[in-house]
């Protein structure tokens, strides 16, 4: 890992516990400037702890943190100024319009007046808010109201972009709206903080990635690095007939076959040669195939593998 | 220097806030001010006959009731108005916005300062329309100019310490509900005072707990003002120690409740 650019969060062993639950149980986090860094893990894993003590929200029980070269604890009104905070639930004020939430914003930034309106008009126009903004957040869709919530996030301009699971409830559509605002932002040189449970979220998004469960940080790395924490990938080919699948199975050194489906499991990467390989050896004892799928390792196998529980193992299939 | 710009800065803005809230949701500032109305007029429309005889003074009867309980009525305005502000501020912690406040670098009581600022141009409104419906219906103070200008500081002082304590109660509440229920004896207090009949009339332990109360030396203090028979200064003393200790208990606790989490 590089460790070249300087660090826009550190977290060193961070603890924290609510009675008998221990919710962290010694975090440690880098995230360098200008990236993109994702804390994957399943419900209740405490991602949002983790959120919560790094924006200054909630104190740690031990550990120490730094955002932007400032102790959370010790220099919290410092931090508060670099960064901006997207939670879980739309931290929008329901009974002012979506411009008015923004101005609020700018004032208490202390922008002034007409940098506090322009910056608001940029940020409408930005986040497609445009014609909603003199309505209420209540007429918003779920969509609608995360721009304005990010927007808001944004009047102080922050270097340091907490998005607590900010695409959760959000349809296809909307969310892919959503990764490339962030993207832009990025772009724009801020360090983003994202939480999610969406693998493909943290696959599309993430420079790195640290999937988080029962309080610890289980493993870290990039995508690619994390997909290859887990067995590699296999072909499976459907077949024709029942009674060509164990011959197929012997032939093909199969590591599964599924009667009922009528299929094989073959371990593979996938390429083309192993592929033709496959197909020549089964048409020379004329088994015919159905279909075939390849199949790669991608982070809900690593999420499985790494968080694998029962009760996760259900939620986060797709 | 800054750092206090940025608090009164931080604080009218919050003010503005709840400003806009107010006026979004007027039905809330509607109940504030027609709850004493409703009041006024039962208390001397239906018991005002009775009680003004049993007061014993020289005119008796439903005018010289409206005279007594008027400065009585006003109380009950306040009392009732700060039951909205702890909803109010209960309602306002379970809002994502204030976690959104807390990551934020400004003066961090301002969110409440801004509560009770908002509370007081309820109450002051409010107060106005009962005095303006007790002058419609026969009341007529005899407040000179410098009483007038007493007056507005006493009701303010007394409506800031109960907003205050308010806050805190809205503060402490574990959901609104109870938020809505706690400040209730706020409520009751005027009644075991002298807002509606004298002290004197009241039976020994009543009457003791009556004339140490806050309420009547507020109540007091009120009805001296506006009568224009002026203010003893044992109560005045009483009316400004009572609220700044309520203030200050009430403003200590939602600090630190605020600052909490």
């Amino acid at each position: 890992m590089s460790t070249a650019k300087p660090l826009a969060i550190e977290a060193r062993g961070l603890r924290k516990s609510y009675g008998d639950s221990t919710v962290l149980d010694g975090v440690d986090l880098a995230v360098p400037e200008g990236t993109i860094f994702s804390l994957l893990g399943p419900n209740g894993a405490g991602k949002t702890t983790t959120v919560n003590i790094l924006s200054t929200l909630i104190g740690a029980d031990g550990g120490e943190a730094f955002v932007g070269g400032r102790d959370v604890a010790r220099d919290a009104d410092r931090v508060r100024e670099a960064i901006g905070v997207t939670g879980q639930f739309a931290a929008v004020d329901k009974l002012l319009t979506g411009a008015e939430n923004l101005h609020l914003m700018g004032r208490l930034h202390h922008l002034g007046r007409r940098e506090t309106r322009r910056r608001a008009a940029e940020l409408l126009e930005q986040f497609d808010l445009v014609g909603a903004a003199g309505r209420l957040p209540s007429t918003y869709s779920g969509g609608m109201k995360r721009r304005l919530d990010l927007a808001m996030s944004l009047m102080g301009e922050p270097r340091v972009i907490f998005l607590d699971e900010p695409t959760t409830g959000l349809d296809p559509r909307t969310r892919r709206t959503m990764w490339t605002i962030i993207r832009e932002l990025v772009a724009g040189g801020v360090t983003i903080f994202l939480t999610t449970q969406y693998l493909e979220e943290a696959d599309q998004l993430a420079d790195r990635i640290a999937v988080l469960d029962g309080g610890r940080i289980v493993a870290e790395g990039s995508a690619e690095e994390l997909k290859r924490l887990v067995p590699g990938g296999h072909v499976s080919l459907r077949l024709h007939r029942l009674d060509q699948l164990e011959k197929a199975a012997n032939l093909l050194g199969a590591t599964a076959s599924d009667p009922e489906q009528l299929t094989v499991q073959v371990p593979g990467d996938g390429s083309v040669a192993s592929l033709r390989s496959l197909i020549e050896a089964l048409d020379g004892e004329s088994i015919e195939v159905e279909d075939l799928t390849i199949r790669t390792p991608d982070l809900d196998d690593v999420f499985l593998a790494l968080t694998g529980r029962p009760e996760h193992r259900k939620e986060s299939t797709r | 220097m800054s750092t206090v710009n940025h608090a009164l800065n931080d604080t009218a803005t919050m003010f503005r806030r709840q400003l806009r809230h107010m006026a979004r949701y007027p039905s809330l500032t509607g109940m504030v001010i027609g709850m004493p109305v409703v009041f006024l007029l039962l208390f001397v429309y239906v018991f005002g006959g009775t009680l003004g005889d049993g007061l014993g003074g020289p005119g008796g009867g439903r005018d010289a009731y409206l005279a007594y309980v008027t400065p009585g009525i006003l109380m009950i305005a306040i009392a009732g108005a700060v039951q909205g502000t702890s909803i109010g501020v209960a309602m306002d912690m379970t809002e994502g916005i204030v976690d959104r406040f807390r990551t934020m670098a400004i003066a961090r009581v301002s969110v409440l300062t801004g509560h009770v600022l908002a509370s007081m141009v309820q109450i002051l409104l409010g107060l106005a329309v009962v005095l303006g419906i007790a002058v419609a219906i026969g009341y007529r103070p005899e407040a000179g100019p410098g009483d007038w200008l007493a007056l507005l500081g006493v009701l303010a002082l007394i409506a800031f310490a109960l907003t205050w304590i308010t806050v805190a109660a809205g503060m402490t509440a574990k959901s609104v509900e109870t938020a809505s229920n706690t400040p209730m004896p706020l409520l009751l207090l005027p009644f075991m005072g002298s807002a509606f009949v004298p002290t004197e009339s009241m039976p020994g332990a009543m009457r003791w707990f009556a004339e140490y109360q806050p309420f009547t030396p507020w109540i007091e203090v009120t009805r001296g003002l506006l009568d224009g028979t002026g203010v003893a200064g044992g109560d005045l003393a009483l009316t400004v120690a009572w609220a700044a200790a309520i203030g200050l208990f009430g403003y200590l606790v939602s600090r630190a409740r605020f600052n909490r989490r």
